[in-house]
């Protein structure tokens, strides 16, 4: 049995969108998905259909912007791209989860020497 | 920043969703293409790929909901759902929606014209501009009628100049009569109403002319060209709104007079400060003429500086009232005014005194509002019984609880909107024809209009009452057992008699509320009839009057006898002729009739006593012989004769309460007024040669204060009503009596012959109009509670048709089955009744202030009307009785 697929924090799957823009350019949907499957090895239990609320969501937003175009196989596809508030945006976000992370990873690995240590 | 752009973009989104929904559809068509490719790529089968891709998605809809509900506002899109699925089934349903439309537009209808009528007069302010700085000048209340609530000239110029807090004051004259203004246009000439009023009169209340100008000094000076202002309606209906007035000058009192403006329709002189009289022309006071000895003529208004408070201009008119004098010339007379001069918010001198008559009548509205909503709220009970299944199965499909309140709530929504906007069509027309009752004594009436504030009142009470009559079957509903409800196959199961338990709380309260409107009807009804059957000290049923024109001028009459003498005999001719017309009884003058203006002259004193300070003269009225019997005034002495001359001994007639009062000072030994000489103040004695009962000379309903009244031939007159007592319909001397003025003085203006019944009725208008509308309140309300019984024990009938029919197999009698059901509608009547007749009495202290010779607990009143609507209650529940005691059993068995 495979192990379980990760759940998504709220607001996770919006960050890994604007970062697969910013990596990877110009995308449609399907393809963001997929490098988000493809980059988290299948770890994440992703809808694909739930990233067209997290497109609509930062689109309002004006982080990112779209325009209906054609694809290499020439297929009529709507393309996103960041715009430049998206790149602060995400600058800003990235930062934020380094933190987190950073302070996640001191969390649990604390032992009880650290206690002594500080008093 | 984001965020609040994003709200735009949702709201914007929630516009345009067709359109955004297809580009959805394009997008996710092309993320199933792209995924079914990618799927055969990888060597799946065309098949086999595309239900890998669909796994993928998570499910076209899911992603379809999810991208909405980021994308616009899911609860609009819910809300227009529920919209559409409520008119589809209010549609199917036209008999509920009409009378569910019906009861509320009628309830909102009365809320929202009362509401227009509260708000005109308490709210709104007065139709000025910046009103909060106009203060009424006036002393407290006292029962010296007018000449007590007015100044003289030179204390108006006192308390002007002396003044800080004031930007300016001003005031009108306060005894001219209806019909003193008489316009020769060639022909007979024709009456009208006019008011003087000092020159910065407008400037003070701050309106402009709507054409021409406002009065200057220059008009009111001395010898000044005569000039007036048309009131607006008055320019329409004489002059045929002539837009080229300005400057025209017409045969006004035998003056030509120089039209030198028109004045807007938002001003009406008569709904501010007479209400219920209309005034056609305002022309300006000369307060350097005559006027000047005239004594308290003014009535004053002033007009605060800004950031002047109320209790600043009352602590400053405490200090300046002293230094006011009656006259000038007598120095005696200076101080006169203290404590007399006290300013009120002019607003509150208007619409004061119907506060508590508009509270209670806003309460009625209210109280009909509620029952209305407890009447909507059975028919949805009824309605949502009905639909309990449909209800049940989509709670089984995955409905949440709130989902379906919301539902409910949206069908009240829609409901109330519907009755709303009837009910605001309704208040309307309500509204326009209540601005033209002009002979409604009440102020501010004919500027009734619908305005913006209406509008925000009716949108207030109808989500009021949509929330109030929905969230109680809405609940029920929500709140039912899926499975009970959806087992639930007919009568007599426990939810059905959870129901009908509520409905009948709710009928309960509704009888309730209809008993206690129904009591307070009953007391202001019975209220108004005390009043009718008041003893008002003269006869008003058969009479009339007339103002009459004449001329009793004399050049070089020093003192003023030779015009009364002159004026004696014009009297006396019109007098003769006019009692020789057939059909006439008696006839007299006076210069004021009762129940309208009114002044003093002071107060006569018997003869060796010192008069005290600070007691209210009685009124005066100046009569000739024949005006108490023309009156039906018994009078214990005698009347007034021809013979009483100017220079003859001085006589007057006093009032029953007047005498008493003189009698009780002991000056007589045998404590009678009658024969005795009265001190008049410097000038001659005054002989009482009659005593005559007590006049309502203000009011119906309040006491009769102290009247004194001199002759014609020996004081002078401010003007003259012929009084004509006949055995026939005044409204038939009419004609006869106004030809034969005519022909003695061509100058007589067609003036009204009024009936002295009109008069009472105009004095009682007020308190009738209020009485009138809380009756047709508590009628509506007991037509609402009545449907309210009906519905909810016809519906039980109903529900109890099997029940019934077995009962009526087994032996029971139609008599026995509609007994039964009788006796449980009285039993919701009775609780109903005696919860409101409690009420009733604990609330009764609100409307006692308005009530007259009744009392708030009067039993009479409680008795009759419990007892009326019991009768009502037991005829609504008769018909659907009578229904049930002609169910054919077998009929009956064989259904369900």
């Amino acid at each position: 049995m495979s192990p379980e697929k990760l759940d998504l924090l709220q607001g996770t799957l919006d960050l890994m969108v604007l970062q697969t823009l910013t990596v990877m350019g110009s995308m449609h949907g399907y393809g963001i998905a997929r490098r988000i499957e493809q980059v988290s090895a299948d770890e994440v239990l992703l809808n694909q259909g739930t990233i067209y609320a997290s497109l609509v969501r930062l689109e309002q937003r004006g982080w990112i912007s779209s325009h209906w175009g054609t694809s290499d196989n020439n297929r009529k596809a709507k393309f996103y791209a960041i715009t430049a508030t998206g790149k602060r945006q995400l600058a800003a976000d990235a930062r934020y989860w380094e933190r987190l992370k950073d302070v996640m990873e001191r969390v649990l690995t604390m032992d009880k020497s650290a206690e002594g240590a500080d008093a | 920043m984001s965020e609040s752009l994003r709200l735009l973009k949702r709201i914007w989104a929630f516009v345009r969703r067709e359109h955004l929904d297809d580009d959805l559809e394009d997008e996710l068509a092309a993320h199933l293409q792209f995924a079914i490719d990618d799927n055969i790529a990888r060597g799946m089968t065309p098949t086999e790929a595309r239900r890998a891709a669909l796994i993928s998605i998570g499910g076209m809809d899911h992603a379809r909901y999810k991208h909405r509900e980021a994308r616009g506002f899911m609860t609009l899109d819910i809300f227009k759902q529920d919209f559409k699925y409520t008119l589809r089934t209010l549609w199917h349903d036209p008999s509920f929606t009409v009378v569910a439309v019906l009861i509320l537009a009628l309830a909102i209808g009365a809320n929202i014209a009362v509401f227009s009528v509260v708000n005109t007069l308490l709210l709104r302010p007065l139709p000025f501009p910046n009103a909060h700085e106009l203060v009424w000048i006036a002393p407290p209340p006292t029962k010296c009628g007018m000449s007590c609530a007015t100044y003289s000239t030179d204390a108006y110029d006192e308390f002007r100049t002396n003044s800080r807090s004031y930007q300016d004051v001003t005031g009108y004259f306060a005894f001219s009569g209806a019909d003193n203004l008489s316009l020769n246009l060639g022909g007979a000439p024709l009456p009208a109403t006019s008011i003087d009023v000092i020159q910065n009169f407008f400037q003070v209340l701050g309106v402009q002319a709507q054409m021409g100008r406002v009065f200057t000094p220059e008009d009111a000076r001395n010898g000044a060209a005569p000039v007036v202002l048309l009131s607006n309606a008055w320019w329409k209906r004489q002059f045929n709104a002539d837009p080229k007035i300005v400057g025209k000058a017409f045969d006004m009192n035998g003056k030509q007079t120089t039209v030198i403006g028109v004045l807007p329709a938002s001003f009406d002189f008569g709904a501010v400060f007479a209400p219920g009289t209309k005034v056609d022309a305002i022309t300006p006071l000369n307060l350097y003429g005559p006027p000047r000895n005239w004594g308290n003529i003014i009535t004053l208004i002033g007009r605060t500086k800004p950031g002047i408070t109320l209790g600043q201009a009352v602590d400053e008119a405490v200090r300046v009232a002293p230094t006011m004098c009656w006259n000038n010339r007598f120095p005696e007379s200076c101080g006169n005014y203290k404590g007399a001069v006290v300013p009120v918010p002019l607003k509150d001198y208007i619409g004061g005194k119907l506060r508590r008559s508009l509270i209670v009548l806003w309460s009625a509205v209210g109280a009909i509002l509620l029952i209305a909503c407890v009447n909507l709220s059975n028919l949805l009970l009824a309605r949502a019984a009905a639909r309990a299944k449909e209800f049940a199965m989509r709670g089984a499909l995955g409905a949440s609880r709130g989902r379906i309140v919301r539902q409910l709530l949206t069908e009240s929504l829609v409901l109330s909107s519907m009755g709303a906007i009837f009910g605001f069509m309704l208040a309307a027309v309500l509204v326009e024809w209540l601005a033209h009752q002009g002979a409604i004594a009440l102020p501010l009436l004919s500027t009734l209009h619908m305005d913006g504030a209406a509008l925000g009142w009716t949108v207030l009470i109808s989500f009021f009452s949509a929330t109030i009559f929905g969230i109680v079957p809405g609940l029920r509903m929500a709140g039912g057992n899926v499975y009970e409800s959806l087992k639930d196959a007919g009568p007599g199961a426990s939810a059905s008699r959870k129901h009908e338990r509520i409905r009948s709380v709710l009928v309960v309260s509704e009888v309730a509320l209809a008993c206690m409107l129904l009591v307070g009807a009953g007391l202001l009804l019975r209220s108004f009839v005390n009043v009718l059957k008041v003893d008002l000290g003269f006869e008003p049923d058969h009479a009339a009057a007339i103002k009459v024109d004449y001329d009793d001028n004399v050049p070089n009459d020093k003192d003023g006898s030779l015009s009364s003498q002159k004026r004696g005999v014009i009297f006396q001719q019109i007098l003769t002729r006019i009692g020789s017309l057939p059909g006439v009884e008696a006839a007299g003058f006076t210069d004021y009739l009762p129940l309208g203006q009114n002044r003093s002259w002071g107060l006569p004193y018997p003869k060796g006593l010192k008069p005290p300070q600070g007691v209210d003269g009685p009124l005066v009225y100046v009569i000739t012989p024949g005006y108490m019997r023309a009156m039906g005034t018994p009078i214990r002495g005698r009347d007034f004769a021809w013979s009483d001359a100017p220079k003859g001994e001085q006589v007057v007639m006093i009032n029953k309460s007047f005498a008493q009062y003189l009698a009780n000072l002991n000056a007589w030994s045998d404590r009678d007024a009658l024969n005795k000489p009265l001190g008049n103040g410097g000038g001659p004695d005054l002989h009482i040669v009659g005593i005559v009962d007590d006049v309502h000379e203000e009011n119906v309903d309040g006491d009769a204060g102290w009247q004194i009244y001199y002759p014609m031939t020996q004081a002078g007159p401010s003007a003259a009503e012929l009084v004509v007592r006949t055995r026939m319909n005044p409204s038939m001397l009419a004609g006869p009596v106004l030809a034969s003025l005519r022909e003695m003085n061509p100058k007589q203006p067609a003036n009204e012959f009024r009936p002295i019944r009109l008069l009472v009725n105009h004095a009682v208008s007020g308190r009738q109009f209020f009485m009138l509308l809380v009756v047709s309140f508590a009628g509506l309300g007991l037509l609402l509670a009545a449907l309210g019984i009906y519905g909810v024990i016809s519906y039980s009938v109903t529900r109890q048709t099997q029940e019934i029919g077995i009962r009526m197999a087994l032996g029971a009698t139609a008599g026995h089955v509609r007994g039964r059901i009788l006796r449980s509608t009285l039993q919701l009547a009775l609780v109903g009744i005696v919860i409101g007749v409690g009420a009733s009495l604990a609330g009764a202290k609100l409307i006692a202030a308005l009530l007259f010779g009744t009392s708030p607990w009067d039993a009479i009143t409680y008795g009759s009307m419990a007892l009326l609507l019991l009768m009502i209650a037991a005829l609504s529940g008769y018909i659907p009785a009578f229904r049930a005691s002609r169910i054919n059993p077998t009929v009956a068995l064989r259904t369900n």
